[in-house]
């Protein structure tokens, strides 16, 4: 293919794809080792409510007032799952599925009863996500990616995810020492002096950042596969967490690249001539490379484990 | 507009959907109970998104043989099968490796909804225009629904309610202790994999009305209300289904009242709304009933310790103590005791001393372990006895008995 068709149309969905997964991938690790997967899970069905009620205070779907208002949603979440978990006095996932599904229809039919006619936002696109329209029309070959003026035109999703990804990768490097034993032990880490609390609290915040970028290029649903399926199939390779981490880089590179590409050019191989959904493909592949690993992973089995540590 | 949504005046289509939305959410809310009580709530989660790549097959296989893609029997099938497929697969990953219950469900979810969307887009490009009913699947949409698809949903939700009235039993007994109920011989999991087959059902049926993604509200938010009225099983699952019942039909019924009101969202947040009322004003595990328990509580010690102060002539300094003793016509302001104070404060310097020579008796054992500060020594001796302890103490001058 050339590269006056592909660097316009497939270059920039591509690599957003591609760091929206690991930006993703990163803290999902974290999560899949602490069974809070389904802190992902929440928090992604709130992302909506959140960046609903941010455009209806300022009009806009700037980054900031996204970002704003999908954190203060995912804390306001957090808040609620454990308040109605200690005052009810009902378990976490009981609680989770009482504040997540609540949440995510106050934002749908917020949605549905604003006017959002002027910017991209819809429901089908919260739900499913848009990555192919994220195109850069000012390109016309590899050599724009030295042209000033071509870059300019770059969809501002590509650096807002670059940056999401950089900054949760910052986020962990600088606290892999307390998040990796707080995640093990989180008795020993209180024990050093660790604030397991606020540290698991920033994990989430963190995990919620990456969401309501990614939230943009893949939708709300398809974010989950992001977060748990990359980190699940990379446990099941290794018992090391720098490995594993390692791994989930790689499966969500993997299931994102190969999953626009299939998306894209899939259908023509096969004598269609439309394009299916990118993102629903990135979340069907990195299922086959969970479903995989379930299969072959060298360490899937819970018998003779070693104890981590 | 409302008023006539709520008593069914609006038209046949919304009295359809008002009724069908109500028995759904009766099966949905009693269903849920039993999910609920065996702490799995959120594998109905998995279960619901998984539907969606069966009912793009479904679509896709109709029209392929040249029948309506939209048939609600085939694609209720279609998304039957791929939900059990997909509650196949978190069992095989929560069985298989070592990964826990919520990562298998997330994945699952989260995948199937991914192939389902790319197959929606498949339906789609194959023929343009005519999905437009699936869209309505993920969020619920009755607008339109025909007098047949009131029918299956209404005979789907009337079977699963009678399936689960029949199961209820074992249910319960595994849910609360899944060890003896395997030693009475109670196959587990058969029992689980019948309720995991209810939540599917529900779930299929409830597509048209809530749309798949937010049914799991349903069978989770009416159990989750009702266990704050009650602490006995059947109830909550005979309030669940109320519950989900009410929720049904008013949310259906709001929802047909205007314009650009989804149901599946609003039939969630009449739900939800239910839930808020019942955490905060619930009789017993309520917030408010908690909070005055808690302040019945304070005022009691307070005033004990306020009494147990001015029968020794300590200065009382707490305001609170101050204001609870006054208010109770024992003490004035300055802290300085009435008559009445004077009074029930040398009986509760008494009692302390009565408590303290029960302690000393190894006859009052049992009465002895009741003492928190509180209790009256009346409620628990009899005069006898007080009149015997009395006579260790030696008896108090100048105050009646």
């Amino acid at each position: 293919m050339s590269g006056e068709e592909f660097v316009p149309l497939s270059l920039v969905p591509i690599l957003i794809g591609t760091f929206t997964a690991i930006a993703c991938a990163l803290p999902g690790n974290f999560l899949v080792l602490r069974k809070q997967a389904l802190i992902g899970d929440a928090i992604s069905h709130v992302v909506l409510p959140g960046i609903v009620v941010a455009f209806l205070v300022t009009g806009t779907l700037g980054t900031w007032p996204m970002m704003i208002g999908a954190g203060l949603a995912a804390i306001v979440a957090v808040i609620l799952i454990e308040a109605i978990r200690r005052l009810g006095r009902i378990e976490t996932g009981a609680a989770m599925g009482v504040v997540f599904t609540s949440m995510f229809a106050a934002g749908v039919l917020l949605l549905e009863r604003s006017d959002t006619s002027t910017v991209h936002l819809d429901v089908e696109h919260a739900l499913m996500g848009n990555l192919e329209s994220l195109i850069w029309l000012d390109a016309d070959g590899w050599a724009s990616l030295l042209d000033p003026v071509a870059l300019e035109g770059l969809p501002p999703e590509l650096s807002r995810i670059f940056l999401t990804m950089l900054g949760v990768a910052a986020f962990l490097w600088l606290f892999w020492r307390p998040l990796k034993i707080s995640t093990f032990d989180e008795s020993f880490a209180e024990g050093l002096g660790i604030r397991t609390g606020a540290l698991g609290m920033a994990l989430v915040i963190v995990s919620a950042i990456a969401a309501v970028a990614a939230f943009d290029a893949v939708g709300s649903i398809i974010v989950i596969a992001m977060f748990i399926c990359p980190p699940a199939a990379a446990r099941l390779m290794t018992d090391r967490l720098e490995a594993q981490i390692a791994w989930s880089v790689g499966f969500a590179t993997l299931s994102a690249v190969l999953g626009y590409v299939l998306a894209g050019y899939g259908p023509l191989w096969l004598g269609g001539d439309n394009a299916v959904s990118a993102a629903g493909m990135i979340a069907t592949l990195s299922g086959c490379i969970l479903a995989l690993a379930v299969l072959f992973g060298p360490k899937r089995s819970r018998i003779g484990a070693p104890t981590e540590g | 507009m409302l008023f006539d949504a709520l008593t069914l005046q609006l038209g046949y289509n919304a009295t359809l959907v008002a009724l069908g939305s109500a028995l759904l959410g009766i099966s949905a809310g009693v269903t849920g109970t039993f999910l609920f009580l065996r702490k799995r709530a959120l594998v109905a989660d998995a279960i619901s998104h998984a539907t969606l790549p069966g009912v793009g097959l479904a679509f896709i296989v109709m029209v392929s043989l040249g029948g309506d893609g939209r048939n609600l029997a085939g694609l209720m099938l279609g998304s039957a099968v791929s939900a059990w497929a997909g509650l196949l697969a978190v069992q095989a990953i929560t069985r298989r490796t070592r990964l826990a219950e919520d990562a298998a469900i997330g994945a699952v979810l989260s995948v199937f909804f991914g192939a389902g969307v790319v197959l929606l887009t498949v339906i789609q490009n194959m023929s343009s225009g005519r999905q437009a009913g699936l869209d309505g699947l993920l969020l619920g949409s009755t607008a339109g629904m025909l007098f047949q698809d009131a029918m299956i949903i209404a005979g789907g939700g009337a079977i699963t309610l009678a399936l689960v009235l029949l199961l209820r039993r074992a249910m319960t007994v595994v849910a609360f202790d899944a060890e003896y109920a395997r030693s009475i011989g109670i196959n587990t999991d058969r029992i689980d994999m019948l309720t995991m087959l209810l939540v599917m059902a529900v779930t299929v049926v409830g597509l048209k009305i809530v749309g798949l993604i937010l049914i799991v509200a349903l069978l989770i938010i009416p159990p989750v209300t009702a266990r704050f009225w009650t602490e006995r099983s059947e109830l909550v699952a005979a309030y669940a289904g109320a519950i989900g019942g009410v929720s049904g039909y008013v949310g259906a019924a709001i929802s047909a009242s205007a314009p650009s009101l989804p149901t599946g969202p609003i039939i969630v947040l009449t739900c939800f709304a239910l839930f808020i009322v019942s955490l905060f004003f619930a009789p017993e595990r309520g917030v408010l009933a908690a909070y005055l328990r808690h302040r019945r509580f304070q005022r009691r010690v307070h005033i004990r310790q306020g009494l147990l102060a001015l029968a020794q002539d300590l200065p009382v300094y707490e305001p609170l103590t101050i204001r609870l003793l006054a208010s109770e016509g024992l003490a004035r302001r300055d802290g300085v005791p009435t008559e009445a104070g004077r009074a029930r404060a040398a009986k509760a310097l008494r009692d302390e001393h009565r408590w303290h020579v029960v302690h000393s008796l190894p006859d009052y054992e049992a009465v002895s372990s009741l003492y928190d500060g509180l209790r009256d020594i009346e409620t628990v001796l009899t005069a006898d006895q007080i009149a015997e302890i009395d006579t260790h103490i030696g008896g108090p001058k100048g105050v009646p008995a």
